[in-house]
């Protein structure tokens, strides 16, 4: 097999989409965020809270679902935290969010250790399943690819087109825009800028969350130290990629899994020559030349991580 | 409790005692007023008046520490814009509250639906901003993203935005300040429409020809508290400006003088930062004479500046100075060669707001002598020089090491014109010197570039005041898309023909679209 016939492979393809499922969630989820004008850079930690409580939830004799649920909520607490500080007390966002990043992913190793003492290598649990989509997984080749997939990947597919939908369509939307734009215009037509604020942090962090989920009860079927590996600060890069629209950050995540599913194929294929770091560096490479050839032009949200603080001139 | 006074039955508005302190300072001293159905009524006062914060206290960005307010004889509550909306009140702020990166119709419908809503009615919106924008005279295109407007149309938008809410009490704050004279009068034009319509209109402005123009009864605050109350009619304009300054005003002389040999001169120039241009540019100034550059902001005036105060390098063409060339020289050159540079934004440009006064005065010179010896700073110098420009100035601080962002915007341009006058400047280049100034600050500041034009040096003002203009300049030339007009000299100019001239009807009677 050479470089190129892998690319029309349909493991190569579904590998991508499976990579590429929860940076859709988290990618989305910080989307919501800075749309709103707040730069959430807990995200990585905010994916391992979520990682950990959905797994947990799921060890402890819950379903699949409930794991979920669990892991959205997670993260929605933690996207209060970075919110509350953020928002209505005004402190520095990058600090704050890294502050965050550290605080989340100790508390869930710690956690992990707290629940588990003993065990060496880390339990398994049963995770979800592929789920074949009736009809549609037996077109060719795309139907391997797309339709063979977890529920997860699917529900992730769903939250692109809600996303843009919520923001391009409705109200509340526009709101959100709005304060991530100009704040004080916002504020005078009546919009509650603090409220809005926390609310798109709060609901954005909840989707790193179920990003983080992904990992644990889709991807792999165990938590272990340091599986996020990124992610979280993947997604911050495929937003700007995006150009802080969900269809482009979609596009921007699956380009992404299909370099890392590429990589991991083309080790096998060339390991003996090269070393296989050359590949592991490979997709962040191409996502590096992928933003300045995408993101130099991106109007970004020209309120974000700027403080807004009512009455001040 | 309402005032007796001011208890008309007609009142849709009535504003009752307020008081807002912020700190030691009362911006608002029981301020008690009334606007009846269908009148436009001024708000005159100069900077610092409280104009502003009485204002954001009616709309809700700021609560009262006293007082009330009452919109057809219910008390408004304090403190929401939200409240201040739905009891109809419109607000048109100075510092237009747009969303740059958003559609007109974006902005127009931004807080107008609840926001729990599966989809927006933008169609129904749609229909409603155009007819309102037919029948007020708004035209403007509800899909254009803001970003691309023009400032007046972004004024428009502004104003669509409180009659898409119903507005029925519409306070417009320093509305004309980025205007032309011509859209200032398509605006006053509209808002007599409004009364007509049954719409109540508050008016707040510094300028006294405007007030006059637009209202029929008027205002005035002076430091906090309401002087005076006047019936347009039975007033006068030198009445009004001694009411709102408190004293009579002084009026720029300026003596007839022979200008001398040209001081700076510029041929042919072009530049260009992003998508603004500036084309072929040629202007000779002659000591001991003011050119006067007028135009509305963005067509050109800050690259100029940026060329001759040496930081923004021409494309094209030549710039001399006392017959030497030195185009591209880069700032630190521009100054050795006595240019002296009042920047069009102090804040960002002119002075560095948490550095000292003293810190402030040397920051063009401190690498030479006398502030700098061996390498060294000469603190004693340092100091003494900026006691010299705080006395002579004016300037009212509280020592020389604290910060200067404390200090009052007038201050800040009295220690700018210390620190250029200083240095006994050949050429001044003052960009928008007296914005956002109060009138005694203006005629402080009018003052002194007239003795640096008796002294001999060469002044070159950026302004988009046409009084001031006209009051100072010796020649007047105006900036349209890049292109500088020739400067003309002031007498036989009128404001109306400047006005035509800025909006790019050239001389001749005909004109292209601007």
């Amino acid at each position: 097999m050479d470089v190129i016939t892998i690319l029309f492979t349909t493991a190569l393809w579904a590998a991508a989409i499976r990579i590429a499922s929860p940076l859709i969630f988290a990618t989305l989820g910080e989307l919501l965020c800075e749309r709103a004008g707040v730069i959430n850079l807990g995200i990585e930690g905010i994916m391992t809270v979520g990682a950990f409580a959905g797994w947990i939830t799921v060890y402890a004799g819950f379903g699949l679902w409930a794991g979920v649920v669990v892991a959205a909520l997670a993260g929605a607490l933690f996207g209060l935290l970075h919110a509350v500080l953020v928002v209505p007390l005004g402190l520095s966002q990058h600090v704050t969010g890294i502050g965050i990043t550290l605080l989340a992913s100790s508390l869930a190793y710690y956690f992990y250790r707290l629940a588990l003492p003993e065990v060496t290598s880390p339990p398994k649990i049963e995770p979800f399943q592929p789920w074949a989509v009736p009809g549609l997984s037996d077109l060719p080749f795309v139907g391997e690819a797309l339709f063979r997939q977890t529920p997860l990947t699917y529900l992730a597919f769903v939250m692109v087109a809600l996303v843009a939908w919520l923001l391009a369509r409705t109200p509340l939307g526009l709101a959100i825009k709005a304060v991530g734009e100009n704040p004080a215009a916002a504020e005078a037509q009546g919009i509650n800028v603090i409220a809005v604020r926390i609310g798109a942090v709060v609901a954005g962090s909840a989707l790193m969350g179920v990003g983080g989920a992904f990992l644990t009860l889709s991807a792999f079927n165990s938590f272990f130290f340091d599986m996020i590996n990124g992610r979280g600060w993947i997604s911050v890069a495929l937003v700007v990629f995006g150009s802080w629209r969900p269809g482009k950050a979609l596009v921007g995540a699956l380009l992404f899994g299909l370099f890392d599913a590429y990589q991991l194929r083309l080790q096998q294929w060339a390991g003996a020559v090269v070393p296989y770091q050359l590949f592991l560096m490979l997709p962040y490479v191409l996502s590096i030349i992928a933003l300045i050839l995408v993101s130099r032009r991106a109007a970004y949200p020209r309120a974000l991580m700027v403080p807004y603080h009512k009455g001040e001139r | 409790m309402p005032h007796p006074t001011t208890a008309q039955p007609e009142s849709v508005l009535r504003l009752s005692h307020i008081t807002k302190r912020f700190g030691a300072l009362t911006a608002n001293d029981a301020i008690s007023l009334a606007v009846k159905v269908g009148e436009i009524v001024g708000l005159l006062g100069e900077n610092g008046a409280g104009k502003t914060t009485l204002m954001s206290i009616l709309f809700g960005h700021y609560v009262a520490d006293e007082g009330e307010i009452t919109v057809r004889g219910e008390v408004l509550p304090p403190g929401s814009p939200h409240a201040a909306i739905a009891a109809g009140i419109g607000m048109v702020h100075q510092h237009f509250t747009l969303a740059d990166n958003l559609t007109v119709l974006d902005n127009i419908m931004l807080g107008a639906e609840p926001l729990w809503r599966l989809t927006s009615a933008r169609g129904a919106a749609r229909a409603r901003v155009s007819a309102l924008a037919r029948d007020f005279g708004l035209e403007v295109d509800p899909d254009a993203v803001v970003a691309g407007l023009t400032v007046g149309e972004r004024q428009r938008v502004e104003i669509l935005k409180a009659l898409y809410r119903e507005a029925r009490i519409l306070i417009l704050d320093e509305p004309t300040a980025v205007l032309t004279p011509q859209e200032s009068a398509s605006l006053f034009a509209t808002l007599k429409r409004f009364v007509a319509h049954g719409l109540s209109v508050i008016f707040i402005s510094h300028k006294l020809n405007e007030i006059l123009a637009a209202c029929e009864r008027v205002y005035v605050l002076r430091s906090g508290r309401l002087v005076a109350e006047r019936q347009i009619t039975g007033t006068s304009r030198s009445e009004l400006a001694e009411l709102m300054v408190g004293r009579p005003l002084p009026q720029p002389r300026v003596e007839p003088q022979e200008p001398g040999a040209v001081v700076l001169e510029l041929r042919d120039v072009s530049a260009h930062r992003g998508a603004l241009w500036l084309r072929n540019v040629g202007v000779e100034l002659r000591a001991g004479e003011i050119i006067g550059i007028a135009g509305v902001s963005g067509n050109g005036q800050t690259l100029l500046a940026d060329v001759i105060a040496g930081t923004l390098a021409p494309d094209s063409g030549t710039l001399a100075m006392a017959g030497r060339e030195v185009a591209a020289a880069g700032p630190r050159r521009m100054v050795a060669e006595g240019i002296g540079r009042i920047p069009e934004d102090r804040h960002s440009e002119g002075l560095i707001g948490d550095m000292s006064i003293t810190e402030n005065v040397i920051s063009e010179g401190y690498d030479a002598a006398p502030f700098s010896r061996h390498g060294l700073i000469d603190w004693q110098a340092a100091r003494a020089a900026a006691e010299r420009a705080v006395a002579a100035y004016q300037v009212k601080c509280q020592g020389l090491d604290g910060p200067v962002r404390l200090l009052s915007g007038g201050n800040m341009q009295k220690l700018i014109l210390g620190r250029v006058m200083a240095r006994a400047p050949r050429v001044v280049l003052a960009n928008q010197p007296t914005r956002g100034l109060d009138v005694g600050a203006v005629a402080y500041v009018h003052e002194q570039l007239l003795a640096a034009r008796a002294r001999g040096a060469g002044i070159l003002l950026i302004s988009e005041d046409l009084e001031e203009m006209l009051s100072l300049s010796d020649r007047i030339a105006v900036m349209h898309r890049g292109h500088l007009s020739e400067a003309r000299p002031r007498a036989g100019l009128s404001i109306g023909e400047l006005g035509l001239l800025m909006a790019g009807h050239t001389g001749g009677g005909d004109s292209h679209a601007a």
